[in-house]
């Protein structure tokens, strides 16, 4: 069986400049953030990021890699809105393409059962149909015959395009050489559809451990990403901080409320990213110790 | 019957009534006073409504607000994926927050000002689109005025009456905007052309004041109630509900 591991470095070396690419996880919890600031780091720009929305957006806007955001939301759970992405958009530096989060997951799945769109309700009368001029409705072609469902005759859904993307990240409490991951946190979230949407897929890990011995460290349902689905595995260790990766780490409220104060003003960002972004994993895990013992 | 009754709790009766008689549907409250009404709810006169535990999982029995898991027993997983099955199924009556709603339901939660620049970037649209043409959807509005009873709002997320009306009958099938209720009063779509009506207003509060803080003429059937206030019983049930009077905090009385 092929060893998938691979380091951060390698993984931001298989992306390019002018990628579409999706980030697992939702809001600020279990964002695969080691992977996040690899990108943050890298000379990669004019990204589109596609995202149940969280710190990984804002972490991304402000550090320029970002032109276009598809989503249904940016949010950081305990902190409604992420001062970074607001300042990007209130500054017209980034592009919003708006989905219903249902929609989102529509989007995925056809790109992942390679079928052109899927159709639904979501988004019937709403502005993001009204503003966005390349989605498109389709008509119900049961309107006659023995699938007929008369009072859907004649009706319109929006025909979700297939969200392709050109990577995927996801974050997992543990993977094995081959691939294979665990999901232990309560929500799985939409990472199997990101990865299966994806030409090229990584799965960061608490912890990587020994082909196939997955099922020693929780139900087999909770091996719920299979290798199929994975290009390259990444150790990461505490790799989703400051989100939450339950039940390894709950999210870092106090080291949250730093990233949002960051963004008060070019001081306040120049320290925190000279601190927190632009040093390697080690780097990181040192300067959240100290900031910790600092605070203590 | 209590004389005084602080604004919060006639608002947190008020979301309560949204779910009276909503059946074994599960209630998704956005907003410390509707997540209180939701459990006041299901307490009393909505005993099979289902709650979740804002993680992955449906809770069992009504915990008190900011309880931690300890608190309560899981019933059934809820992850975020399978949330939509229960959404596109109809099985559902979400009370949203708005930023902005207007005279036909539209709702705004996405952003004010325009879209490449916008002026105020807000949390984006969420499920709105999706939930207001499937499933039951209120909204709750915590700072009735003008700026948020507005004539048009700036995104369409929620999808009002005239919207859904105008696209077609795929939008129509299950479109059900049923309330709003904000600091000042409850208000449902019985007005002309389902256009916002007045249901009550909360004891303390003008019918001049809940007027004057609408920007769109709001229908108005006779003589207006007063929202009803809470029994005893339900009052017992919110000290217990809310022991460190959260809901205090999202409405000043």
């Amino acid at each position: 069986m092929a060893d998938k591991r691979v380091s951060a470095d390698e993984v931001v070396g298989e992306l390019r400049s002018g990628m579409t690419i999706g980030i697992g996880g939702w809001g600020s919890r279990r964002k695969p953030m080691s992977l996040v600031r690899a990108l943050c780091r890298s000379d990669l720009t004019d990204l589109t990021l596609v995202s149940y929305g969280g710190p990984d957006v804002g972490l991304l806007c402000a550090t320029g890699k970002v032109t276009r955001v598809v989503c249904g939301f940016v949010t950081l759970d305990s902190v409604p809105l992420d001062p970074h992405w607001r300042a990007a958009r209130q500054e017209g530096r980034v592009a919003l393409t708006e989905f219903d989060e249902g929609l989102v997951y529509l989007g995925l799945q056809a790109a992942a059962w390679r079928v052109p769109f899927l159709p639904s309700r979501a988004g019937l009368g709403a502005d993001l149909l009204a503003r966005n001029k390349d989605l498109r409705t389709i008509d119900s072609p049961y309107s006659d015959g023995p699938y007929a469902d008369g009072a859907d005759a004649g009706a319109s859904f929006v025909a979700m395009p297939a969200l392709r993307l050109d990577a995927a990240l996801v974050h997992a409490n543990r993977a094995d050489t081959a691939g294979n991951a665990q999901l232990l946190s309560p929500d799985p979230f939409f990472d199997e559809l990101f990865l299966g949407a994806a030409d090229r897929r990584f799965v960061s890990a608490e912890e990587v451990v020994e082909a196939g011995t997955l099922a020693e460290h929780g139900p087999i349902s909770s091996v719920s990403i299979h290798r199929m689905l994975v290009d390259g595995v990444v150790a990461a260790p505490g790799g989703a901080h400051f989100t939450a990766c339950l039940p390894e780490y709950g999210r870092d409220e106090a080291f949250q409320r730093a990233y949002v104060k960051s963004a008060a003003d070019p001081e306040s960002w120049a320290a925190f990213r000279n601190r927190f972004v632009d040093v390697d994993d080690d780097g990181y895990r040192r300067a959240v110790a100290e900031t910790v013992e600092e605070t203590a | 019957m209590t004389e005084t009754v602080s604004r919060a709790t006639s608002c947190t009766v008020a979301c309560a009534e949204v779910w009276r008689d909503a059946g074994e549907v599960m209630a998704s409250p956005f907003g410390t006073i509707p997540a209180l009404g939701a459990r006041l709810a299901r307490a009393t006169f909505s005993p099979d409504l289902v709650l979740t535990d804002g993680e992955a999982a449906l809770m069992a029995g009504t915990a008190p607000l900011g309880a931690g898991p300890d608190a309560y027993t899981l019933e059934a997983t809820m992850t975020y994926r399978r949330v939509f099955d229960v959404v596109w199924s109809g099985r559902r009556h979400i009370m949203m927050m708005a930023s902005q709603v207007d005279r036909f339901g539209n709702q705004n939660i996405s952003a004010i000002g325009p879209p490449d620049r916008p002026k105020v970037q807000l949390v984006g649209c969420r499920g709105g689109p999706g939930n207001s043409v499937n499933h039951p959807t209120s909204y709750w509005v915590p700072d009735h005025s003008p700026r948020t009873f507005i004539d048009t709002v700036d995104v369409v997320c929620g999808v009002g009456y005239d919207r859904a009306t105008a696209a077609g009958p795929g939008a129509l099938r299950f479109h059900d905007v049923r309330r709003v209720v904000s600091n000042l009063g409850v208000f449902d779509f019985g007005g002309e052309g389902h256009s916002m009506r007045l249901v009550s207003v909360h004891p303390g509060v003008a019918l001049a004041d809940v007027v004057a803080a609408t920007a769109f003429p709001l229908a108005i059937d006779g003589d207006v109630p007063e929202t009803r206030r809470p029994t005893d019983a339900e009052l017992a049930l919110l000290d217990e509900l809310d022991p460190r009077g959260a809901r205090e905090r999202e409405v000043k009385s």
